[in-house]
């Protein structure tokens, strides 16, 4: 199986732990995993708020190259271009018309086979029935794992996990020996794309998240996407604001926690780079 | 055209005076084929057909030539158009010369009807069927009858108790001379056709003698194993082992459940038998088998509620205190768990704050069930005003997203909880339920209020789970041959016009089977049903079309061209083909196996015709010979 890498713009910059910690715990594993060559912006939230046909080339220029190159499989680590290029891939699919036409903007022939994975399904897939043998410290804490909101909607394309709770991060972490605390907020808004324009209103929602979670216990908060990372982590200050006290619970990326639990150094998996310090070994 | 004796036209030909022109001409001509060109057959062809047989002219020499919705109604007014009237004209003119004369066949009915089911629907059924004095036989899957009507606790819109109003009906049914009563027992195999079908009943062994059991509950006393979870009390109370569903269970004498039983299970105890004062149990029986005749079968197996965590988001299953409808029921209900105090099944408190969710399942094509259930607006609304009665200083929510009351009094019943009852219905859906400090906090909108989020801290939720089809209904439907739509609610025979009939000849419907419903839809069609079944049962004989398949017979040697392959059975749709033995009268030595059409279930469909290599079936009514004329007719101008 040839199993292509798509990092998109946010693991090269924002997120470089993500990717970090996904290239370290995919070595662990001695799995290989090869970057698209000349792979560009999926466009994200940005492309699909002005134009339909460059919500549908961006994505369809990725996986038209993803084709050429014989990938079978693109591990996709952010939920946002995981979204985008599942979804543009059905849209194409769905629309012959609309698939000739962007194919002519892109200059390349697609031929829409190559299998879209998010890290959660790389992890099922390729590492999960090894991780309990690997194991060499146990992630013993309590954990609440936020999946956000674009990893497991729309179900009718994505098709992977339930849609309004969630498990397959519970599942993960109780394999590596962590207690995944059952809450009501796996799938609650962050505010996304407002921490930009209404830093107060994310400051409100992640609030509510984070709050939530240290009351039930939580000592870290699990996620598998840079945007919920960001408002979560980085967007402290103002979600301290509105809860009224400095809440020092740190958020860190399912690989890291597994990476942590099979001994990978914590460096390697950039844990250094978050903004609320993860003491959490 | 050639053969053609006398031609008329009148307006209104169905009606009397066209009506008498037919049979005029019929005699005055002495006719023996007659052709109408008017609407559809569908509408009129039994009507000319018995004009026809009043003038002394065999029915089945009358065709009908469909001059409206096969011509007229769908081609422009014009030259083409009249042409191609004058065709179908002529086609039939020329395949009525070939009909034959045919007589209707007469199939003999067995006097007793199979009602399946002992709900309300099916105790309606059986009670009206009985007291036209016909034979019933009612076969009900759970120990006791009664369904889900004996675990409501109120009825809308009266709010008269259920338990009440349904046990006189129940005690009706077993001490009626002409019900015989099955409890515990179920439908194993269903053979026949209409009038003259053959039932198999497994009767489940009860291990308890009931011409012994005097119904005493000594042995409920005193079984050990008295925490199983109670299926009449969805789950929120127990029973013990041995066990009737209910106080007021009809027969009021318990059955032992096999899975539960220490005796069964383990092989120890035997407290029940050593306690018995008539020495009614007895251990290890085997079920038992009968066969009945059985006329016509009227089937009222009902519904059943969800509750599985279908619902993640609303924590079903994970919160004790999120209950469904059926659940809220038994805890209103005086003779419940809780003896009608509304009380939290985790804690036993009293809630002070209770939020009711409706639409929970039900028009969501989203989650598969794309229908509405119709009886939940009216049900919580009553169980929202059952809980203010109970609790008076308590605040009751209603998250909905329409009011769907269209009965009668329905309407006046919700806006008795909206207005006088202090019952808060808020417009719009709820987003999640989820558990904090010992609350359950549910988030919803008001989308009346441009969406504000409104978030309640609950002590108890109830949601109204959508009605489905219940356990057990698309095999039931299998062994009967009976439709089913995707959801497995049996298929009434025409949505608007036939609603208590199948499409299988002599098997009805009535109630929730069928769709959702509530209970006066229900007795309603449960009445209508046992009126088809007695309108069945009441003739001497049934009397069929004989438009239907025979196989020819020759002389000997060959006896018939038909030569046994057996290609037709495989295929018949309605399994009406049998196999025939051709004996030497003397020796009783089988000369040749034919195929041989069952007269009472054949539909005519053709199937076997075309499938005959030998061309040895012909359709009585549309013969081959019948047929050809027709088309060649059509072809040669």
């Amino acid at each position: 199986m040839k199993l292509g890498f798509y990092p998109g713009c946010s693991l090269q910059g924002t997120s470089r732990e993500y990717n970090e910690s996904v290239k370290a715990l995919a070595a662990a594993f001695d799995i290989e995993m090869k970057t698209i060559d000349d792979w560009n912006c999926c466009g994200a939230s940005a492309a699909h708020s002005i134009s339909k046909e460059l919500s549908l080339a961006l994505p369809a220029r990725i996986l038209a190259l993803a084709g050429q190159q014989g990938f079978e499989q693109v591990v996709v680590p952010c939920a946002a271009c995981y979204n985008r290029l599942a979804v543009a891939q059905y849209e194409l699919n769905q629309d012959r018309e609309l698939k000739s036409s962007i194919e002519q903007a892109i200059e390349m022939p697609l031929n829409n086979q190559v299998k879209i994975i998010n890290v959660l399904q790389f992890i099922n897939t390729y590492i999960k029935d090894k991780i309990a043998d690997k194991v060499k410290k146990k992630f013993e804490h309590q954990v609440a794992c936020y999946y956000g909101c674009l990893l497991v909607r729309p179900h009718k394309i994505l098709g992977f996990d339930r849609v309004e709770d969630p498990t397959s991060m519970d599942e993960l972490m109780t394999i590596i020996g962590a207690t995944p605390l059952d809450w009501g907020f796996k799938t609650e808004c962050c505010g996304a794309s407002l921490s930009i324009a209404r830093t107060d209103l994310v400051g409100k929602l992640s609030g509510k998240i984070i709050k939530d979670a240290a009351d039930r216990g939580a000592e870290a908060i699990i996620v598998a996407c840079p945007m919920c990372h960001s408002n979560l982590d980085m967007r402290r200050p103002q979600i301290d604001e509105y809860i009224g006290k400095e809440i020092s619970t740190p958020v860190i990326y399912v690989t890291q926690a597994i990476g942590l639990a099979v001994g990978i150094a914590p460096e390697k998996l950039g844990l250094q780079r978050h903004f609320v310090k993860v003491n959490i070994r | 055209m050639a053969g053609v004796e006398f031609a008329t036209d009148y307006k209104y030909m169905c009606s009397d005076p066209g009506q008498n022109l037919i049979k005029q001409a019929i005699k005055e001509h002495h006719l023996d084929g007659v052709v109408v060109g008017s609407c559809s057959p569908r509408m009129h062809e039994m009507t000319f057909r018995k004009v026809c047989s009043e003038a002394g002219m065999n029915p089945y020499l009358c065709e009908i030539a469909n001059l409206r919705e096969q011509c007229s109604w769908v081609h422009e007014k014009c030259d083409a158009t009249t042409n191609k009237a004058i065709e179908i004209v002529r086609g039939l003119v020329e395949k009525v010369k070939r009909n034959k004369p045919l007589q209707a066949i007469e199939v003999p009915i067995s006097k007793k009807a199979l009602v399946i089911g002992g709900g309300i629907a099916g105790i309606q059924a059986s009670l009206d069927i009985a007291n036209c004095g016909h034979q019933v036989i009612l076969v009900e899957q759970s120990p006791s009858i009664g369904g889900h009507m004996s675990q409501l606790s109120e009825t809308f819109p009266t709010l008269d108790c259920s338990q009440c109003i349904l046990t006189p009906r129940m005690v009706e049914v077993a001490q009626h001379p002409n019900i015989t009563l099955y409890t515990y027992a179920e439908l194993e195999k269903l053979e026949g056709f209409i009038g003259n079908f053959k039932a198999t009943i497994r009767l489940k062994d009860k291990s308890v003698d009931f011409s012994k059991c005097t119904g005493c509950g000594l042995c409920m006393t005193k079984c050990p194993q008295k925490k199983i979870p109670s299926e009449f009390n969805e789950g929120l109370g127990t029973r013990t082992a041995i066990y009737t569903p209910s106080p007021q269970a009809v027969p009021n004498k318990p059955v032992i459940d096999r899975e539960n039983c220490n005796y069964y299970k383990k092989g120890v105890c035997k407290i029940c038998q050593k306690f018995c004062p008539t020495g009614a149990i007895e251990y290890d029986k085997a079920d038992k088998f009968i066969t009945e005749e059985i006329g016509a079968v009227v089937v009222t197996t009902g519904f059943n509620v969800l509750k599985t965590d279908f619902f993640s988001e609303y924590g079903y299953g994970k919160y004790k205190d999120v209950i469904t409808g059926l659940q809220f029921e038994r805890l209103a209900s005086a003779s419940g768990p809780t003896l009608g105090e509304i009380r939290r099944p985790s804690d036993g408190q009293i809630p002070k704050k209770i939020v009711f969710i409706a639409c929970c399942g039900s028009r969501d094509p989203a989650k598969g069930l794309a229908y509405c259930s119709k009886i939940c607006c009216m049900y919580t609304a009553k169980h929202a005003m059952l809980y203010q009665h109970k609790v008076p200083d308590g605040e009751s929510t209603v998250f909905y997203m329409d009011i769907r009351a269209g009965g009668k009094n329905y309407e006046e019943f919700v806006r008795r909880a909206i207005e006088e009852e202090q019952v808060n219905y808020v417009r719009g859906r709820v987003a999640r339920v989820y558990e904090k400090n010992g609350k359950l906090i549910v988030k919803g909108a008001d989308t009346l209020l441009n969406a504000k989020p409104v978030e309640i801290e609950a002590d108890m939720v109830v949601l109204a789970t959508a009605s489905i089809a219940n356990n057990g209904a698309e095999d039931l439907a299998q062994k009967m041959h009976i439709s089913y739509d995707p959801y497995h609610f049996f298929a009434e025979a025409h949505p608007k016009l036939r609603p208590v009939e199948t499409n299988t000849a002599g098997i009805f419907l009535a109630g929730a089977c069928q769709a959702p419903k509530d209970i006066p839809e229900t007795v309603a069609a449960a009445s209508g049903a046992a009126v088809k079944v007695v309108s069945l049962l009441s003739k001497p004989t049934l009397v069929r079309e004989p438009l239907i398949a025979v196989v020819n017979r020759c002389a000997p040697p060959q006896y018939s061209t038909c030569v046994g392959c057996f290609m037709c059975q495989t295929i018949c749709p309605y399994q009406a083909i049998e196999r025939e033995d051709i004996t030497d009268r003397r020796t009783g030595q089988v000369i040749k196996t034919i195929a041989k059409i069952n007269p009472g279930l054949c539909q005519g469909c053709g199937t076997c015709v075309s499938f005959c290599r030998s061309k040895s079936i012909d359709i009585q009514g549309y013969s081959n010979e019948e047929m050809y004329a027709e088309v060649s007719a059509l072809l040669n101008k």
